[in-house]
C-alpha cells in the first residue's frame, strides 16, 4: 500500500514485473550477453543513482530479494509477472512462466502469473498453450514479437498463425494479451517498431484486451492512434515512468498525451521489476504534478482518482481482483486499523 | 598525422555532420553516434560508428552507414571509403555491405523485401512535422495568429525578418518542406504531412498530431543519448545548453511566452 500524506491508502497492483535468470551460466551466446547488457542499460540510465545495482546482481536476484522490493521495501500490494522465454539466447529460458510460478507459488496472494506463447510453434505450441492455461489457470499472456526463434527474428500479431493461438487464448478464457514490441520486425525495410498489427488483431479479437507495454514507445505518436480507434486497446507506463526522475517534463508530455489519446481508465503501472523497482517510482508518481503549461495545452489533469485507477484499480478491473477482499486477505485492513 | 591528414579528418567530420539519424533527425555526431575518423595518406577514410543498443532498427544502421559513406565520398580527395559499425547484432552483414557498396535489399536479401524508401519516407515526414510544430511555436510567440499563418506562402516564410535562431528554425523548415510534395514559393508554407492545405477550423486538430509526433521523437531522443552513455560508461549527458525542439514547444526559450522553469 502506498499511504498519501493525507492519509489514504492506495492499492498498489504493479502490471509488469520478471523473475529473471540472464546469470553467465545461463547465456547461451553474445546475444544474451547482449540482452541482458541492454537491460541493464535502461536501468543504470534512468533509475536514481542511489537504488541502481550491481551487474551481478541485476544478472540473478534471488526470490527473497525480489519479494522484498516489491511488497516489503516497495508499496506494492500485488505483481503480474510476465514471462519472456528467450531460449536462444538463455539455455534454461530467460524469465519462464515455469520459473516464474516458483515465485508465485511461494507467495500466492502477492501474484497474478500469466503465461505465454509463440505463434511459430504451430499445432505442438497450441497444446502447450492448453497444458499452461490449464496448469496455472491463466488470466494473461505475455507476448514479445521480437523473440528470435532460429532462422526467425520475430513475428506480429498479424499473422495468421497469431490468430490461431489467440481464438484459443480466447476460448480459453485467457482475455488479457500484453504485448511488448521490440526491434527487427521483419521483413527488415519496414519499421523495426510498428505498431500496426496490434491495430488489427484488436480489431479482429474484440473480447480480449491488449495492453501494450511501453505504451508503445518508441512508437507513442501511432499507439496514441490505435488506441483512440480501438476500445480494448491499454497502454502500459513501463520504461515512460522512470523518465519522472530524471526527465520530468518528457514524462508530463507523455502522461498528457496518454491521458488525452488513451484516457484514464486504460493506462496501467508497471515496475518492468528488475529492471526498476517499485518504491521510487510510485513514491515520485504519487508526488508528480502536471505543469500548468502542459495540462492547460491538453487539457487533461494528473487527478488523484486517475493515479488510483493507474496504480491499481485498472489491473484489478482486467484481472477481476476484488480489492477489498484482497485487502482482508492480505492483513493489510488489519495492519491499517491496529495503527 | 600530418597537417594535412588532421585537415581532412575535419573535412569528413563536416560531411558527416549532414548524416542524421532517420528518427531522431539529429546529426550523427552530435549523438556521439560516430567514435572515430581515419584518414590515410593515400586518401583512404575509416569511420567507425556505435549505436545505443546492440539491438537498434537494423535498417536505420543501414541507412546511417550508407548516408556516411555517400557523405564522405563527395569530398574530392577520397580513395577508398570503409564505414564501420561496432557491437550490433547485424554489425557484419552492414559492415560487408558497405565494404563492397551492396544495397541494403542485396545485403538483408532473406529479410527484406524490398527497398528503404518507405520507410525513409515514413520518418522523414515525422521530422517534417516536429519542425514544423517548433517553427509554429516559434512564430506564435512572435504574435503571429492562426490567419497569418494559414495564408503564408513559402515564400513570405523565407522573407521573414527574424533573429539567427529564428532564421535557424526556418531553414530547417524550409530544408523539409518538400518532403510531402514538391512546392514553390507562392505554396502555402504549412501543410500537413500529406501536403493538404491546413484550415482554421482543424488547425488545432493539426497542431496536436503535431504535438504527439514531436513529443515521441524527443523522448526516444533522450533515451537513446541515456542508453548510449550507460552503455559506454560515459557520464550521462546533462540537458544541452542549445535549445531543444522540446524547449520551444515548451516556450521557455526567446520568443516563448513563458518564463523558464
Amino acid at each position: 500500500m502506498y499511504r498519501t500524506e493525507d492519509g489514504e491508502d492506495i492499492f498498489i497492483i504493479d502490471g509488469h514485473v520478471h523473475f529473471w535468470d540472464a546469470s553467465k551460466e545461463n547465456q547461451k551466446n553474445v546475444h544474451g550477453a547482449e540482452f541482458i547488457n541492454c537491460f541493464y542499460a535502461y536501468h543504470t540510465s534512468l533509475s536514481p543513482k542511489e537504488v541502481q545495482w550491481t551487474r551481478e546482481k541485476f544478472e540473478k536476484y534471488s526470490a527473497e530479494q525480489m519479494y522484498n522490493d516489491l511488497f516489503v521495501d516497495g508499496p506494492d500490494d500485488m505483481a503480474i509477472c510476465q514471462p519472456t522465454y528467450l531460449y536462444d539466447f538463455y539455455t534454461e529460458g530467460f524469465n519462464t512462466t515455469e520459473r516464474n510460478a516458483t515465485m508465485v507459488e511461494k507467495h500466492p496472494d502477492r501474484f497474478i502469473l500469466n503465461g505465454a506463447f509463440d505463434p511459430r510453434d504451430g499445432e505442438e505450441g497450441l497444446e502447450a498453450l492448453h497444458a499452461l492455461s490449464e496448469k496455472y489457470k491463466l488470466k494473461g499472456i505475455k507476448l514479445y514479437t521480437a523473440e528470435w526463434k532460429g532462422e526467425s527474428k520475430g513475428y506480429k500479431l498479424s499473422d495468421k498463425a497469431t490468430y490461431r493461438y489467440l481464438e484459443t487464448a480466447e476460448k480459453l478464457g485467457i482475455k488479457n494479451i500484453h504485448v511488448h514490441k521490440g526491434p527487427t520486425i521483419l521483413p527488415l525495410n519496414r519499421d523495426a517498431f510498428d505498431v500496426a498489427d496490434v491495430d488489427d488483431a484488436a480489431s479482429s479479437f474484440q473480447n480480449l484486451n491488449f495492453i501494450v507495454e511501453h505504451c508503445g514507445l518508441p512508437r507513442l505518436d501511432d499507439f496514441c492512434w490505435i488506441a483512440t480507434q480501438e476500445t480494448n486497446v491499454y497502454a502500459g507506463l513501463a520504461v515512460a515512468l522512470p523518465f519522472i526522475h530524471s526527465r520530468p517534463a518528457y514524462f508530463a508530455h507523455i502522461i498528457s498525451e496518454l491521458l488525452f489519446w488513451v484516457g484514464e481508465d486504460k493506462i496501467l503501472y508497471g515496475s518492468d521489476y528488475g529492471i526498476w523497482t517499485p518504491k521510487w517510482l510510485v513514491d515520485a508518481f504519487m508526488k508528480f504534478e502536471l505543469p500548468d503549461d502542459v495540462a492547460k495545452e491538453t487539457g487533461v489533469s494528473l487527478s488523484r482518482q486517475a493515479k488510483r485507477k493507474i496504480l491499481g484499480l485498472n489491473a484489478a478491473r482486467l484481472y477481476n481482483i476484488d480489492i477489498e477482499a484482497k485487502k482482508q486477505q492480505l492483513g493489510l485492513l488489519h495492519q491499517v486499523a491496529a495503527e | 598525422m600530418n597537417m594535412m591528414q588532421t585537415g581532412r579528418v575535419s573535412e569528413v567530420l563536416a560531411r558527416l555532420a549532414y548524416v542524421t539519424d532517420p528518427e531522431l533527425d539529429e546529426p550523427v555526431t552530435e549523438l556521439g553516434f560516430v567514435t572515430g575518423v581515419d584518414v590515410d595518406e593515400a586518401g583512404s577514410v575509416r569511420v567507425g560508428f556505435r549505436l545505443p543498443t546492440y539491438w537498434c532498427a537494423a535498417n536505420f544502421a543501414f541507412l546511417m552507414a550508407d548516408d556516411m559513406r555517400r557523405e564522405i565520398s563527395a569530398l574530392p580527395w577520397v580513395g577508398a571509403i570503409q564505414v564501420e559499425l561496432g557491437e550490433h547484432m547485424y554489425a557484419e552483414t552492414i559492415n560487408r555491405a558497405m565494404k563492397t557498396g551492396m544495397s541494403f535489399q542485396d545485403a538483408f536479401a532473406e529479410e527484406a523485401d524490398g527497398n528503404l524508401d518507405e520507410v525513409r519516407q515514413i520518418f522523414a515526414i515525422k521530422a517534417f512535422q516536429r519542425r514544423q510544430l517548433a517553427l509554429l511555436d516559434y512564430l506564435a510567440g512572435l504574435g503571429y495568429g492562426v490567419p497569418a499563418l494559414l495564408e503564408m506562402t513559402i515564400g513570405d516564410l523565407d522573407a521573414l525578418d527574424v533573429s539567427p535562431d529564428g532564421r535557424k528554425l526556418i531553414g530547417r523548415y524550409l530544408e523539409r518542406r518538400d518532403i510531402p510534395g514538391a512546392a514553390g514559393p507562392s505554396a502555402p508554407a504549412f501543410v500537413d504531412g500529406m501536403a493538404n492545405g491546413l484550415h482554421a477550423d482543424t488547425y488545432n486538430a493539426h497542431r496536436r498530431t503535431l504535438r504527439r509526433v514531436t513529443v515521441n521523437v524527443e523522448f526516444n531522443g533522450a533515451l537513446c543519448r541515456g542508453l548510449l552513455a550507460a552503455r559506454f560508461g560515459e557520464p550521462d549527458p546533462s540537458l544541452p545548453d542549445e535549445p531543444t525542439l522540446l524547449d520551444f514547444v515548451r516556450r521557455v526559450v526567446p520568443g516563448g511566452t513563458t518564463a523558464p522553469h
